[in-house]
């Protein structure tokens, strides 16, 4: 088992350059300057912007300016922001806290609700829940996060006024973060009321962020069923007279999640790409925002820093998922 | 009272072409401890009558039967969660591939155990002791250790031991196995087949043996089934069946064995089971029978007599192995 994470964490090594490689040149392939950018409407004499373009390097080939920028990395240093001067990775972990308690949620939501919505599908395979449930996946697949979100805002918000539109938590309430996580530094706090405001405030955006994961799941999940529904070892629990609970709950389930894993792996890397949208219309103060934010300031080194690190979140997901299916399936536990 | 007693029983696959029958009019009798041997080609529905006699079957399935009582109580009559309590308990099943038929995902003393939980009172301990009482039971070795394999840790041959040990888990009444030994390389096959009548005469249990070997059928049975295409074409007691089979179909069948080869090359019974499509008006067998006549094509024979072996023929064999009409029935059509 160690040898095997420790094989995969070599593969990492070419992942990683081709992240750098590509993040790093994407963000240059666009059009704009950042120099300018940072001047803002004010402009900036010649002399002053070949002072900046020498003190950012921008003056060496871009060849030299990669590698420089590999050395940092390797160095455990991405560089500091453009724009407010601080280490991409300290801006990177003050706000990720919030981008990965938003997703852990959204994740949850989708788990919860997308395994037992495919075995309900699979059990009943052809009969009205599984018609309503695959319908339901199908349009939550295909509606547009941004256009779901805004529906689910003027229902909740505007209209029934539940939930709050924007932000981790109101503003009644303050309190030093101690996990990064609002619904935990809530409780901890002690404040009365402050979990439930951190709790409302993160309904929606949850909600929103685990729409697509869901749909797939419950598809996912059906169709590993289905498959292992038909095998002998599901005819011999029948066998044994077990309740159709525990034979589609435990004997089915259980080997259906392999399939299943491996797509809640890989939605890991979807989830990340979909809180930049969720979090922009939530006003959410999570890494998703901050990189449009950075990418529209021309903020390379935090675009290139960012993107990294997400990289390496959904690599360590699916190392994860690996490990896992060996614990789920020993038949096919490594050795 | 018979252990089993199923009578007419019918089952039909709603299939996308339309409905199949699988299983026609099939009567299944049998005494507690006796060992009834259902012999067939593949395709004649021995192992979907016994899987509906268990419940087994998919919801495309629809059972039919005049009769079907376990015990004296109508099977039919009972509610999926009374079923249950039988199935598993009084009645259970050991299938063909052992392999396949444990789950991977959990240790065969989980699967095991699983039973117990089902269906006794024990606690956790007392059903460790009887799993491991199990175990030893049906010739696994160190059962202890074995408790904690994961079927594809195991042999084809452990792995159906495991098997028999979930089906008599809770003493059954009734233990149908559905070719256990089709699976398995030769040598384990005997072993197996003796495990089984072993545990029935230690436990008292009636079996029921799918199978299409009529070599194990002369060693183990003491009734003997036949089907073909769905339908039972001939029971009898198994020296009287090897001795002097009535219909065409179980003559042919034995003359296939090669311990009864008078040339070099082994009989055959040409062409195949009917399917759902080349079902014939008349005997089933007709297509592929030496004897058949007019009648034979044109009407369903109904069942002889119990002295003819209730055979479901217009021309069944005489004793130097040849057809001939029965004058009685000829009358009656």
């Amino acid at each position: 088992m160690l040898g095997f994470v420790l094989s995969r964490l070599l593969t990492f090594i070419p992942t990683f350059l081709g992240v750098t490689l590509i993040s790093f040149s994407f963000i240059r392939a666009l059009p704009g300057d950042p120099i300018i950018v940072m001047a803002g409407e004010r402009g900036l004499t010649d002399e002053r912007y070949q002072e900046l373009v020498r003190q950012y390097g921008f003056d060496k080939p871009v060849f030299q300016q990669y590698l420089d920028y590999l050395w940092g990395v390797l160095h455990g240093d991405l560089g500091q922001s453009f724009v407010t001067k601080r280490p991409v990775w300290d801006e990177f972990f003050s706000l990720f806290p919030a981008t990965l308690e938003l997703s852990i949620c959204a994740m949850i939501f989708a788990v919860a609700l997308g395994l037992p919505a495919g075995v309900i599908a699979a059990v009943n395979r052809g009969k009205l829940p599984d018609r309503a449930l695959m319908s339901a996946a199908l349009v939550g697949y295909s509606m547009p996060i941004f256009w779901w979100a805004l529906l689910l805002i003027i229902l909740f918000s505007g209209m029934l006024g539940w939930t709050p539109v924007s932000g981790r938590i109101s503003l009644l309430y303050y309190f030093e973060p101690v996990t990064g996580f609002m619904l935990i530094d809530s409780l901890l706090s002690g404040q009365k009321g402050a979990f439930a405001s951190a709790a409302s405030h993160l309904a929606l955006p949850t909600v929103v962020l685990g729409t697509i994961p869901l749909a797939v799941i419950a598809r996912q999940t059906r169709s590993a069923m289905l498959e292992v529904l038909g095998e002998d070892y599901i005819r011999t629990a029948r066998a044994k007279g077990l309740s159709p609970a525990r034979v589609n709950g435990v004997h089915a389930l259980r080997n259906a999640l392999i399939p299943v894993v491996t797509v809640i792996g890989l939605m890991v890397g979807t989830l990340l790409a979909g809180a930049i949208l969720t979090e922009t219309i939530f006003s959410w103060p999570g890494i998703g925002k901050w990189m449009v934010d950075s990418i529209f300031r021309r903020d390379y080194p935090v675009v290139q820093g960012g993107l990294l690190l997400i990289a390496t979140m959904v690599m360590i997901v699916n190392l994860t998922v690996d490990v896992l299916y060996g614990f789920i399936n020993p038949k096919i536990r490594r050795r | 009272m018979s252990l089993l007693d199923i009578r007419n029983l019918t089952v039909e696959f709603a299939t996308a072409a339309g409905p199949f029958r699988a299983v026609e009019g099939v009567d299944v009798t049998l005494e507690k401890g006796e060992v009834l041997a259902i012999v067939g080609e593949s395709g004649s529905g021995k192992s979907v009558s016994m899987l509906a006699i268990m419940g087994l079957l998919p919801w495309t399935a629809t059972v039919t039967a005049d009769r079907m009582a376990f015990e004296g109580r109508d099977l039919r009559e009972l509610s999926p969660a009374q079923r249950r309590k039988i199935i598993g308990k009084d009645m259970a099943m050991i299938f063909q591939e052992p392999m396949s038929s444990l789950n991977p995902c959990f240790t065969v003393g989980f699967q095991i155990k699983e039973a117990l939980r089902q269906h006794t009172d024990l606690d956790r301990k007392a059903r460790h002791a009887r799993a491991v009482e199990l175990f030893e039971q049906v010739g696994i070795p160190a059962p202890e250790r074995r408790l904690k394999a994961y079927p594809h840790q195991m042999s084809g041959g452990m792995n159906q031991r495991v098997m028999i040990a979930m089906a008599i888990a809770c003493n059954p009444k009734l233990l149908i196995a559905d070719e256990p030994t089709t699976a398995l390389d030769v040598t384990i096959q005997a072993q197996i087949l003796d495990l089984l009548l072993d545990l029935r005469r230690r436990n008292g249990m009636a079996l029921a043996l799918i199978t299409h070997d009529m070599g194990v059928v002369a060693e183990t049975a003491e009734r003997v089934s036949v089907h073909y295409a769905g339908q039972k074409v001939e029971e009898q007691p198994v020296e009287g069946l090897f001795a002097r089979p009535f219909h065409p179909y179980t003559g042919a069948l034995l003359a296939a064995l090669p311990e009864r080869a008078t040339s070099r090359r082994l009989p055959t019974i040409p062409g195949v089971v009917p399917g759902q499509f080349d079902r014939p008006a008349g005997c089933l067998f007709a297509p592929r029978c030496r004897h058949a006549s007019d009648i034979c094509r044109a009407r369903r024979p109904e069942p002889l007599g119990p002295e003819m072996g209730r055979a479901r023929c217009h021309t069944p064999l005489t004793a130097d192995g040849n057809g001939v009409m029965q004058p009685q029935r000829m009358v009656t059509t």
